[in-house]
């Protein structure tokens, strides 16, 4: 009598789910420069950080602000990016990202796409001058095409990253 | 719904400090990756293992998906070749004969070029081929350009060697793993190849700009003499590349010289060749017999250090004139070996 309703209430996901789910993702966004594609212009949009930011945003408080660190260093591995560029922006964006959710609790669904294009724009042009930086010097112009495929890629990651929260809490 | 708070989650001071905790790592990871940039800029190799670990189990499915596209590729393009096959073919068979005689005629120059390099003494080094593969990834979101080649050590793929497709140069290896290597596109910004026009020979070098494009630079700054639609080859000079390896099309001009579109898009290729380093031509008068062109400045390196100075200038002075110059080293050669033998 009771074991039918037992396994239909009073459950929880899956643990180790809950928290692979978002990590995984972020990691797999990491690896897009895997891809079979060989461009010779930057032109695919940093899709790690693009899911990074769109977890924070839809799930503030997911991972302690010192995330960044793990998973940019993981992406500077990936990337062409020299080690550590990763770590230090991804660091600031997520610290960013915290302060924003602190002083702003209201934000509507523009507001928060402002925020992630902001952020991405940070994160592109921070790339380019480190770079700059270390070793030549590149122009800003040439990284429009990836801000503005990146900005528009992240409503859609964010679709993406809401059907996996829920896989991710499914019960 | 308004978002969890859980800034201040009540007085627990234990999750107060892992808050303050949180930022303390944030911050110090920050600075973290200032530090590991500083690494990376002073030993830009530092990572090159981990990184060539990542390639390398990245390459397996890469390669898959590679092998996948270029056969699409192919297939579209056999399919785009039925429209109008008939009339192509005809075209085709008419050039195919034309080309027969200017084959016989390139052939024959190519000897005859030889005989004139055997000539003058001097020893082509051809960039033999080390390796034949496929560009499987690049470095597609960041704005450095990077491309992964698979294959790397194990195949005798070595740092610095060119890198080159049919239609012209593509880059050079920067990194090798066992199986796989990253190569620096001509695209990149800190790539810089010296370059001379296809035409006249006027010397120039190309950096890239980052999109696929490169700046041509004039060396001698003046009138600007490039055209629009005017070829670069590489021109060899200081080594690694091997001369009259196609590199970009000019396709703008600016103050200080051209922007080039290059001839190779390491996109639309599909196989790319590793060449050995290229080293300037060597002068070896053995082989020809001929003295070296500046036989003047070689002399003294090729006598024996400690000749008595009373012989120098009488072995010197034949080869300082250019026409019976021919005998001089050669006669100067079995002349060292005593000297050296007379002074212990």
């Amino acid at each position: 009598m009771n074991a039918p309703y037992r396994a239909r209430l009073n459950r929880e996901p899956s643990a180790f789910r809950k928290a692979a789910v978002p990590i995984g993702s972020v990691l797999i966004g990491s690896m897009t420069p895997l891809l079979p594609i060989v461009a010779s212009a930057p032109v695919l949009p940093p899709f790690g950080l693009v899911v990074l930011i769109c977890w924070q945003l839809l799930r503030p408080g997911i991972w302690p602000v010192w995330a960044g660190v793990p998973f940019g260093m993981f992406d500077d591995i990936m990337s062409g990016q020299p080690v550590g560029s990763a770590v230090l922006l991804w660091s600031i964006i997520l610290i960013a990202l915290d302060l924003i959710e602190q002083r702003y609790i209201w934000r509507n669904y523009w507001q928060d796409w402002f925020i992630a294009a902001l952020c991405l724009i940070f994160g592109l042009a921070g790339g380019l001058a480190i770079n700059n930086f270390l070793v030549s010097d590149t122009r800003l112009s040439v990284l429009y095409p990836q801000m503005i495929l990146a900005i528009f890629t992240y409503p859609l990651v964010l679709r993406l990253v809401a059907r996996l929260d829920h896989i991710r809490l499914k019960r | 719904m308004a978002p969890p708070r859980n800034r201040r989650p009540g007085f627990s001071r234990k999750a107060q400090l892992q808050i303050f905790t949180g930022y303390l790592l944030a911050f110090t990871g920050a600075f973290a990756g200032l530090l590991l940039l500083a690494l990376s800029h002073f030993d830009p190799a530092a990572f090159s293992a981990v990184r060539s670990v990542a390639a390398e189990l990245g390459a397996p499915p890469a390669r898959l998906f590679t092998g996948m596209r270029v056969g699409v590729q192919d297939g579209w393009r056999e399919v785009a070749a039925y429209f109008n096959a008939g009339s192509k073919n005809a075209e085709l068979q008419r050039e195919v004969e034309r080309n027969r005689i200017r084959l016989i005629e390139a052939r024959a120059l190519k000897q005859e070029n030889r005989e004139l390099r055997r000539l003058l003494g001097l020893i082509k080094q051809e960039g033999r081929p080390v390796a034949t593969a496929r560009l499987i990834n690049s470095s597609a979101s960041s704005s450095r350009r990077f491309a992964t080649l698979d294959v790397g050590s194990r195949q005798g793929v070595q740092r610095g060697q060119p890198v080159r497709a049919q239609r012209g140069l593509i880059g050079r290896v920067l990194e090798t793993g066992p199986n796989t290597s990253r190569v620096l596109l001509l695209s990149d910004a800190e790539n810089v190849v010296p370059v001379r026009r296809a035409r006249d020979g006027i010397v120039a070098f190309s950096q890239g700009r980052g999109d696929g494009r490169v700046d041509i630079k004039l060396i001698d700054i003046g009138i600007n003499p490039f055209k629009v639609g005017d070829v670069m080859v590489t021109s060899g000079n200081g080594g690694i590349y091997p001369p009259n390896v196609p590199v970009a099309i000019i396709e703008k001009l600016t103050g200080d010289g051209a922007i080039g579109k290059l001839l190779a898009n390491p996109a639309g290729t599909d196989f790319v060749i590793v060449q050995e380093v290229y080293e300037p031509e060597l002068v070896d008068p053995e082989a020809s017999g001929l003295p070296p062109a500046n036989a003047e400045a070689a002399a003294p390196l090729s006598a024996p250090r400690k000749s008595e100075p009373a012989k120098k200038p009488a072995t010197r002075a034949p080869a300082s004139t250019a026409a019976a110059a021919a005998p001089a080293p050669a006669a100067s050669a079995p002349q060292a070996p005593p000297a050296g033998q007379v002074q212990p």
